[in-house]
């Protein structure tokens, strides 16, 4: 027979429950709500580092290079007669070609032409030396063309001194990194000389500094126009070392990577393979912050289970009388797994205004270098993930002590 | 009383198997029709509350059958079994058993409200008739908790009335209550039996009771010993 109403008294038991012990419900709460709030916290702080030194990484390299790399001779020819087992041995060794990419026009053009492709550039890298007086440094220099380095690389942001695009009105010109700078002693509008591997020296105008996050390369790397760095390699104006190119989802550079590769016949390398190490670290970064989320927001879990058993435990009677008055044990299952939701839900929404209040503290936290304030920033995702979590734990803390609530024999109760 | 049968146990056997195999119930087989008054009595240990529980269908581990409104229950999933209790039974035990974080009238409510027959506010009108045939009217919208054992014996009768239940089943119904509630809660079984034709079936141990109802079976050793009908 259908039932004429439904007048859901499961959830009416299940809200009294939960009201009627204000306290508990109010500790079992705030478990959650600390969970959620730290569990959110964390994750932020983690997308904005990652996201801030995606971004400071970037600034050095694309996300995609295209290079010739060198060639190694074969160490053991044999012999194509099979009559005369005369086999070639030599030791392995490059073989001396130039680094030039053929043709690199048209490869750009190719490029570019490719699915998600946001941006292709060419250089020109190449190891030389700065001098001044009697000081010399070895360094190196990448020959580009400014204005598309400039949106690649946000070399921009990085200037401190001197104009960035002076360096497109002046052929001779050259940026300089502050720890060149600082060991030659020059500023701004000085000359120096360089001289290139292939022995050409040119006298160079500075017309920039810049600063990196790393000081390393400030020591050594400069930025030149791209037809003076043709010039002291004594190459003709097709001459390009290097393709940069950067896609749309940079996590996925390694499957686009083989794609270039064949589809251009030189060596295309994702920017984690060429950063392992960086990946690496933040690989671990992310798997100790996660882990310490989950132990929070777990311990919370087991408190929502522990107040949730010592309510059951209590309330023995309660459930043998439903069950023999003719509650199913999906009656009682969701009286307990309803009061589990709700102790969440008010968790979880006060968890969320907690962490928004941290996220903002931090956000305010200054931190220093070219980083300035802590990189924290609201991230929605982060928010709704942690509630979901939040709640999805709750459920099944609610659900393991609410099924065997479920399971209760009212016979061994109700014969006392 | 009329000669339409309510409930029917066929041969109903059951063992316990702590601390040792022992048969606890023997073959018991007996009918009992609409309107009587039906007194359990017996030693302790004599099987008759684990009758009542088998009876009642909270018990599911027995042997033989049980007809409940000529409805074989025996086999019957759990879920099945709980949709004929919160129907056809009313359950009225040793201890109140009301949940004490809800007022009287509420606790009344809760199996009629389970059963979904009538708007809540019909629920609540049912529940305050049943709370003033049992003399607790003004008593309706206290907590369960405040009230003393005789009230509180009553409220759970009242809730045990309240989807008007085919049986009424008593668990030493008047166990921890003095003469004068156990002559309240008494008159009112009879009251149910005789004008409303309620089957009701009650294990005691109070002999003036079990005298007074329409039918007294007396069990020993897991075996019905013989019936007296008043």
């Amino acid at each position: 027979m259908p039932k004429k109403f439904n007048h859901n008294i499961s959830s009416d038991i299940s809200m009294t429950y939960t009201f009627s012990k204000m306290k508990l419900t109010v500790v079992a709460a705030l478990g959650v709500t600390i969970g959620i709030a730290i569990y959110i916290f964390l994750n932020s702080m983690m997308a904005g580092f990652a996201r801030m030194s995606d971004t400071l990484i970037f600034r050095n390299i694309a996300h995609i290079r295209v290079y010739k790399d060198d060639d190694i001779s074969r160490p053991l020819i044999a012999s194509e007669n099979s009559d005369k087992k005369v086999n070639a041995l030599v030791n392995p060794k490059i073989v001396p070609e130039s680094q030039t990419i053929v043709n690199p026009a048209l490869l750009m053009d190719l490029l570019r032409k490719e699915k998600d492709v946001t941006m292709v550039t060419s250089q020109v890298a190449t190891g030389i030396f700065y001098h001044k007086g009697e000081s010399q440094i070895a360094g190196n220099t990448i020959g580009v063309n400014i204005e598309e380095a400039d949106k690649m690389f946000d070399i921009q942001t990085t200037m401190v001194a001197g104009k960035m695009l002076d360096l497109k009105s002046t052929p001779n010109g050259i940026l300089l990194g502050v720890g060149v700078a600082d060991k030659l002693s020059v500023k701004v509008g000085d000359n120096i000389s360089i001289s290139s591997p292939v022995n050409v020296t040119k006298v160079m105008k500075v017309v920039g500094l810049f600063r990196t996050a790393n000081s390393q390369i400030d020591k050594v790397k400069s930025f030149m126009n791209i037809s003076a760095a043709q010039q002291i390699l004594l190459q003709n104006p097709s001459y390009v070392t290097d393709l940069d190119v950067n896609i749309v989802d940079y996590k996925n550079a390694v499957n686009y990577s083989n794609r270039f590769s064949a589809l251009t016949g030189y060596k295309a390398e994702a920017w984690q393979t060429a950063n392992e190490t960086f990946v690496a670290a933040s690989k671990m970064r992310s798997i100790i912050l996660t882990s310490i989320s989950f132990t929070v927001l777990i311990v919370a879990g087991f408190g929502i289970y522990n107040i949730l058993s010592m309510t059951i435990s209590q309330k023995m009677n309660d459930i043998a009388i439903l069950k023999a008055m003719g509650f199913k044990g999906n009656d009682v299952t969701r009286i307990f797994v309803q009061q589990a939701l709700m102790i969440g839900a008010i968790g979880v929404t006060v968890g969320l205004l907690l962490a928004l209040l941290m996220v903002n503290v931090l956000s305010h936290t200054y931190v220093g270098g070219d980083i300035g304030y802590f990189p924290i920033r609201f991230e929605p995702f982060v928010f709704f993930q942690g509630a979901m979590v939040g709640l999805i734990v709750t459920f099944f803390a609610g659900l393991i002590p609410a099924r065997k609530a479920a399971n209760v024999d009212p016979v061994s109760i109700l014969r006392k | 009383m009329s000669n339409e049968i309510i409930l029917e146990a066929k041969k109903i056997g059951k063992y316990f198997y702590e601390p040792e195999k022992f048969r606890v119930l023997d073959d018991i087989s007996f009918e009992v029709k609409r309107g009587e008054f039906v007194s359990l009595v017996g030693k302790s240990g004599c099987g008759k509350s684990t009758l009542l529980y088998v009876l009642s269908t909270m018990d599911t581990d027995y042997e033989g059958d049980l007809r409940i409104h000529n409805q074989s229950v025996t086999g019957m999933k759990q879920n099945q079994l709980a949709g004929i209790r919160n129907e056809k039974i009313g359950f009225v035990f040793q201890f109140h058993y009301l949940l004490p974080e809800f007022s009287c009238l509420k606790n009344v409510m809760i199996p009629a409200l389970k059963l979904g027959n009538f708007s809540k506010e019909e629920i609540e009108h049912r529940a305050l008739e049943r709370l003033k045939m049992l003399g607790l009217a003004d008593q309706a919208l206290k907590p369960a908790s405040k009230l003393s054992g005789g009230q509180q014996q009553r409220v759970a009768i009242a809730r045990a009335l309240i989807n008007d239940p085919l049986i009424i089943m008593g668990d030493e119904p008047t166990g921890n209550l003095d003469s004068k509630n156990t002559d309240i809660v008494f008159d009112i079984f009879k009251q149910l039996s005789h004008e409303m034709h309620q089957t009701i079936i009650a294990v005691t141990h109070d002999n003036d009771f079990a005298k007074r109802s329409d039918r007294i079976i007396e069990m020993q050793d897991g075996k019905i010993l013989g019936e007296v009908k008043n």
